[in-house]
């Protein structure tokens, strides 16, 4: 296999982009990584996309932003893995291109939510449909029951849920791409309307649309197009029982731990050689389950990690510097390509107000699903 | 030169709280007050509809204008809740006002912009000296689906503007309209209530809109929101209004008096043009006014409006919105306001 690079990335802003269609979005983003990069053709298109079918009646979407690109011809296929959808685009360009199979792969991640589908209807597609939703159940019903799974094991309270909300805030609103550019207070989340007990609107993740692309070269390669490229240490996927009630402990994420069993092994490294990681918070619980499964802090010591600045921008490991899904936006099928881009900023210091000091190592989990699938990216500085 | 010789408005005495609808529907009162700034809203009772509203804002437009009503050669009314699909309502408000029936007399519709729209119609008619005074109304007792955001909002109200050439109360000096199809709300025949778009119903359409025709009859006349003693701007919920108000230029002391939205509800054809003779019952001569509309679909119209020292002289002639909307109230309990909606299916 063939050590692999990312040399250029282009992202939109996340938001309510009611001037931009689902191909608008991705010709944006893919404009941008390709201009960077001064590349004109690439060998391959992986799109990382939930649910184009159902949110704007789109599929086919390979060859469709091929087109729109100006690039008819190459060859283009889209991922799926809901939400985890361009991690997923991410691996299998990485794999295209660590197999020899192509010397340059556009992957990127595209979702246009607002266009008047029912969005939690559209997203309820990602749990099981015959032992979940035909009970009634949404994503933050699946995420509140995980809330509460892990109030009653670890003792995690509303303030801590809250805690990583307002971290994230924090982190977003340094960040000129995010769709909330803004700081909340404690009490402000811990106010806010009541979704589903105990998670309340400022606990989860908004409906957004937003597109991201990176390309990807062999790393003996990377120097036409890029003096600072970043190299991809792992790329691992891991999967678990796609309903809650399937799981041994519905407050502990299997499929993330073992993405990131296996990225670590792959990289010959562990959590402790971090300096930057994004993780899936799309809701507030998510990012205390995922810090926890990918082993940052300790099983069940997840909930002080927010407010106790480990997990800040300045403390140990900062978690989700981009503001995460919470304050970034999560545009679902662009969200893993967006992780890894900030990641890519952060390792190449171009990540402003937001940049860790020194960051070489970095790592970007995206989680499909209530956690049914995880895939992550761990990329260093080279 | 062709103005306003006559105004007046309705507001029903019914009203109902924020609180009473979130009660309800288990939703949070103090989130739909931080959220929409709304408090109350008036409710039409079993006998008002938009053809007895218009009446009474009719009524007293004519009185404060002080003339024959055989004289009013148009009268149109705009609304989304005309009692009948097929059967005008303006005949029965001519009949009831004593106009005609030697008279132009058309029911419209454009979403929340249809007031605006019969003013505009009416005073072009005057100015282009077809007809020697014209009258447009705006008038809704509008519907929002049970449990939806708009229950908070949708209410019951209009005002009536007389247009004419001589003894002006305000002098219209401008006029700018400002359309595209943009589908943020709608309701189809045969529907009980409107759908909407949710937030597309935000910046793509209101704002845009609001903005747009704003910018442009200030461009056209030159002039700046600090030669404006006062605005206002179409009110589908509280926040909207301030916030496209004050991104224009607008201080919050200008468009105060004309932002009636937390205790009267969205009148929705009738809501800026109550929030314009909310208004007029106030200026001074020389004031500059500037109003503008929103009707979904999308499209908003501007006028700049200047108070004559005959406004004072004559707006004792008939009520003030403040003393309909400050008066005598009737609270409702969600029970009887779904009666007194309809909502309720009962046998014939």
């Amino acid at each position: 296999m063939r050590e692999v690079a990312i040399v250029a990335a282009g992202m939109t802003k996340f938001g309510e982009l009611w001037g931009s269609s689902l191909r608008d979005l991705f010709v944006e983003a893919a404009s941008e990584a390709l201009t960077m990069a001064r590349a004109d053709h690439v060998d391959a298109i992986v799109v990382g996309n939930m649910s184009a079918g159902q949110f704007v009646g789109q599929e086919h979407l390979g060859p469709l932003l091929a087109d729109h690109l100006g690039m008819a011809g190459t060859p283009a296929m889209r991922v799926e893995s809901a939400c985890a959808s361009g991690g997923a685009a991410l691996h299998v360009g990485f794999l295209e291109v660590a197999s020899g199979a192509c010397d340059l792969v556009l992957a990127a991640g595209v979702e246009k939510m607002n266009d008047g589908g029912d969005v939690t209807a559209v997203l309820a597609t990602a749990a099981d449909q015959e032992t979940e939703c035909y009970h009634g159940i949404t994503f933050p019903g699946l995420y509140a029951m995980i809330a509460r799974a892990h109030m009653a094991a670890h003792g995690t309270t509303l303030e801590d849920l809250s805690a990583v909300a307002v971290k994230n805030h924090r982190h977003g609103a340094l960040n000129p791409k995010a769709q909330f550019r803004r700081t909340v207070t404690l009490e402000e989340v811990m106010a806010s309307s009541m979704v589903a007990d105990p998670l309340r609107l400022l606990h989860c993740s908004p409906v957004s649309d937003g597109a991201a692309a990176v390309l990807l070269c062999p790393l003996d390669q990377a120097k036409r197009y890029t003096d600072r490229p970043v190299k991809i240490r792992a790329s691992a996927l891991g999967t678990a029982p796609m309903a809650l009630a399937d799981r041994k402990d519905p407050a502990f994420l299997d499929a993330v731990q073992l993405s990131a069993e296996r990225a670590y092994k792959s990289a010959g490294i562990g959590p402790a050689d971090l300096h930057v990681v994004e993780v899936h918070d799309c809701f507030t619980i998510a990012e205390i389950c995922c810090i926890e499964a990918l082993g940052l802090v300790g099983p069940g010591k997840g909930r002080d990690a927010a407010r106790s600045g480990l997990t800040a921008l300045g403390g140990k490991v900062p978690v989700n510097t981009s503001g995460g899904l919470k304050s970034k936006g999560h545009p679902v099928g662009a969200t893993g390509i967006a992780q890894v881009i900030e990641i890519f900023e952060q390792l190449r210091g171009e990540a402003g107000a937001r940049q860790v000091k020194d960051a070489h190592i970095g790592l970007a989990q995206n989680m499909g699903g209530s956690g049914a699938s995880s895939v992550v990216h761990i990329l260093e500085r080279v | 030169m062709a103005g306003i010789v006559g105004y007046g408005a309705f507001i029903p005495r019914n009203r109902i709280t924020s609180e009473e609808i979130a009660r309800q529907w288990g939703k949070d009162p103090a989130a739909i007050q931080r959220g929409l700034l709304l408090k109350e809203k008036s409710v039409p009772g079993l006998d008002e509809d938009t053809i007895t509203i218009s009446v009474a804002a009719g009524r007293a437009a004519l009185d404060r204008a002080g003339i024959d009503p055989s004289r009013v050669g148009a009268l149109y009314i705009g609304s989304e809740s005309h009692p009948y699909a097929v059967k005008p309502s303006g005949t029965v408000v001519i009949e009831a006002l004593g106009i005609g029936p030697s008279v132009h007399v058309a029911d419209f519709e454009f979403a929340c912009k249809a007031g605006t729209e019969a003013m505009f119609v009416a005073l072009g008619l005057v100015e282009s000296g077809r007809v020697e005074y014209a009258m447009g109304i705006g008038a809704d007792t509008s519907q929002g689906a049970p449990n939806d955001a708009l229950e908070f909002s949708a209410s019951a109200g209009g005002a009536a503007y007389l247009f004419g050439k001589a003894d002006l109360l305000a002098d219209v000096k401008a006029t700018y309209s400002y359309t595209t199809d943009t589908p943020d709300f709608w309701r189809r025949e045969g529907e009980f209530y409107p759908r909407h778009g949710g937030r597309f119903t935000g910046e793509p359409a209101y704002f845009k809109h609001v903005t747009a025709a704003t910018r442009g009859i200030l461009e056209r006349t030159g002039l700046k929101p600090t030669d404006f003693r006062y605005a206002v701007f179409h009110m589908p919920n509280g926040k909207f209004p301030l916030a496209v108000g004050q991104a224009l230029g607008f201080t919050k002391k200008q468009l105060e008096t004309g932002w009636l939205v937390q205790t009267m509800g969205n009148t929705y054809s009738g809501s800026s043009p109550t929030g314009l003779a909310a208004i007029l019952d106030e200026a001074a001569a020389g004031d500059l006014i500037l109003i503008t509309s929103f009707g979904s679909g999308a499209g908003s119209d501007s006028f700049v409006i200047e108070a004559t020292p005959a406004l004072a002289e004559r707006r004792g002639r008939a009520p003030t919105v403040r003393s309909m909307l400050d008066g005598p109230r009737r609270y409702l309990t969600y029970g009887q306001y779904a009666k007194y909606r309809e909502k309720i299916i009962v046998n014939e």
